[in-house]
């Protein structure tokens, strides 16, 4: 059981210097750490258990099958998903859009059809879209988003949300703005018109509690390695009987019943979208992740999470020009914040030397940032490691910048 | 602070802040675009050229420190400059940033050696000179970095 009072000493890539100074990773939005725990799992597997899964008659392919399937349903409950069969096993948030896009939307839309998306969508919840509106003849709508504040404009829903809409996808928590959305009652507005909804959960899955059946969305898609899991895993939860209707969307082996030279007849969700060998080591190690967040208490992350962020909100509203983005209050686990004449990069660059890892650019949100008119922000973002000593670091890593570029 | 010192020069932090030969050229016979897709940084650059000769040349852009300082150091640079001369300049100028080694006869472009110590900003450095050997080859479709080899 991991424990608050050690959280540091669980992360081993934390403890190093960069440079000459101590790491302050300050990049989590981007991507996590990983503790202890995922790490040997990964190494456990690799060295014990390696083999094959599904079809396998040996000892090592049915623990390595059991290990597979036994991380689907931790993650299924992780999610409070209703069975381990709404959890399809993909790449991450990108491929789990991908894949709602290419087969529920190809299946379902077609012209005259309305696909609902927010300004604040992260590139991954837009591009697909307009991939899947061009082969369908649907159209794209947006739902704005009110200005450096950073909320959805939810005066706009009931104008925009007509019965054209087919589908709505936005994002839980924004990966620019920390704004969190009011998923549940967007998802009961979308489905007073018939829309299914797709939640992009990138941001939201390890700093919040998710309980997929409580917001009443559709479909949720996430990221293991923004929660403490590895690159190259994530999930996407789909209603049962939306994934059992919907066509597979990668063809291969694993995911059929019967092959003939002509055609072939599928298995029911998850094999239906899992073709090939699947991402097994790494499904595992987001299993082990699922324990420790669950260890360390869910809602004391997404609290820890917000704490630091409204302190760092504050402490940086403080310096002279500078032009915070989001909400102030009841933020998620990021700040984002712009100066007029002193570009994120050359504040990324900066903080570097002084061992703060931060991130800057347009954060994959172009449309947003001409929207706001920025170029682009500096982001830092918080995880359950992160004290209120990489916040003052933070600070005084800026003022540093302020004075050299001023 | 010495690679910093080093990549930030006064020299840079003064065009950086009074950049040169900055907005549009209302007089330009030759315009390019450049912009660089992995950080958002753009530059765009109108010459006046006569014969062969850079009769004069501004820029225009938004992005960090570097890619607009090295910008507006190019315009200084080039200004009065044949088109052979400017694509001579660029190699030098290329040599400095992804080496660190100035010839000796290169003088406010050496500002940009440290550069070098940063790979990840050398497309900063030279997304202006993308911009300028486009415009000067006539073609006024947008450069990217990302069709260079830099």
């Amino acid at each position: 059981m991991p424990s608050w009072s050690n959280v540091r000493s669980d992360f081993p890539a934390l403890h190093q210097n960069v440079g000459n100074k101590p790491l302050v990773y300050l990049d989590n939005a981007a991507t996590t750490q990983r503790p202890q725990a995922v790490i040997e799992s990964l190494d456990h597997f690799y060295r014990c258990d390696n083999a094959n899964v599904h079809r396998g008659l040996h000892a090592l392919s049915m623990r390595a099958t059991d290990a597979y399937e036994g991380a689907r349903t931790r993650v299924a409950r992780f999610l409070n998903a209703a069975a381990p069969e709404e959890i399809i096993f993909t790449r991450g948030t990108t491929e789990s859009v991908n894949l709602v896009a290419a087969s529920w939307a190809t299946a379902n839309l077609r012209a005259g059809d309305v696909i609902m998306l927010t300004e604040m969508e992260h590139h991954s919840n837009l591009v697909p879209w307009q991939l899947a509106a061009k082969r369908t003849g649907a159209t794209l709508r947006f739902l704005p988003v009110t200005g450096d504040e950073g909320q959805l404009d939810l005066s706009q829903l009931d104008r925009l949300l007509t019965p054209e809409v087919k589908l709505f996808a936005f994002t839980h928590v924004s990966n620019t703005l920390g704004t969190i959305n009011p998923v549940a009652d967007l998802c009961a507005r979308a489905r007073k018109v018939g829309a299914i909804t797709v939640v992009d959960g990138a941001q939201s899955i390890g700093h919040l509690p998710v309980d997929v059946r409580a917001l009443g969305c559709d479909f949720f898609a996430f990221s293991g390695h923004k929660m403490g899991g590895p690159t190259g895993i994530g999930g996407l939860y789909g209603r049962r009987e939306l994934l059992d209707a919907m066509p597979p969307w990668q063809g291969g082996g694993g995911m059929i019943n019967h092959v003939d030279f002509l055609e072939s007849r599928w298995k029911p969700s998850p094999e239906r979208f899992e073709a090939g060998t699947p991402n097994i080591a790494d499904a595992i190690a987001l299993g082990a992740a699922c324990d420790y967040l669950d260890g360390l208490g869910r809602d004391r992350i997404a609290a820890h999470d917000r704490e630091l962020a409204e302190l760092a909100h504050a402490r940086l509203s403080a310096l002279p020009g500078i032009r915070l983005l989001g909400p102030a209050r009841g933020r998620s686990s990021l700040v984002s914040f712009a100066f007029t004449d002193i570009h994120a990069h050359d504040i990324v660059t900066f903080a570097d030397e002084d061992g703060v890892a931060l991130r800057g650019g347009h954060h994959c949100n172009q449309p947003l940032m001409r929207k706001l008119g920025l170029t682009g922000t500096t982001r830092a973002s918080f995880y359950v490691y992160n004290e209120t000593s990489d916040i003052e670091a933070l600070v005084a890593s800026m003022e540093r910048i302020l004075k050299f570029f001023r | 602070m010495s690679d910093l010192a080093d990549l930030y020069q006064q020299v840079i932090l003064d065009h950086n802040k009074r950049p040169r030969n900055r907005g549009r050229l209302p007089t330009a016979n030759r315009v390019a675009h450049g912009d660089n897709p992995t950080c958002g940084d753009q530059c765009s650059v109108y010459l006046r050229l006569d014969g062969d000769r850079i009769a004069d040349i501004s820029f225009d852009g938004s992005g960090c420190a570097i890619s607009q300082a090295s910008a507006s150091l190019m315009t200084t640079q080039l200004k009065g400059r044949t088109a052979a001369e400017a694509s001579k300049l660029y190699d030098e100028f290329r040599q400095i940033v992804t080496t660190g080694q100035a010839p000796e006869e290169i003088s406010d472009l050496a500002a940009f050696a440290g550069v070098h110590a940063f790979p990840a900003r050398i497309k900063c450095a030279t997304l202006g000179w993308h911009a300028a050997l486009n415009a000067l080859k006539g073609d006024p479709v947008a450069a990217t970095t990302e069709s260079h080899k830099d």
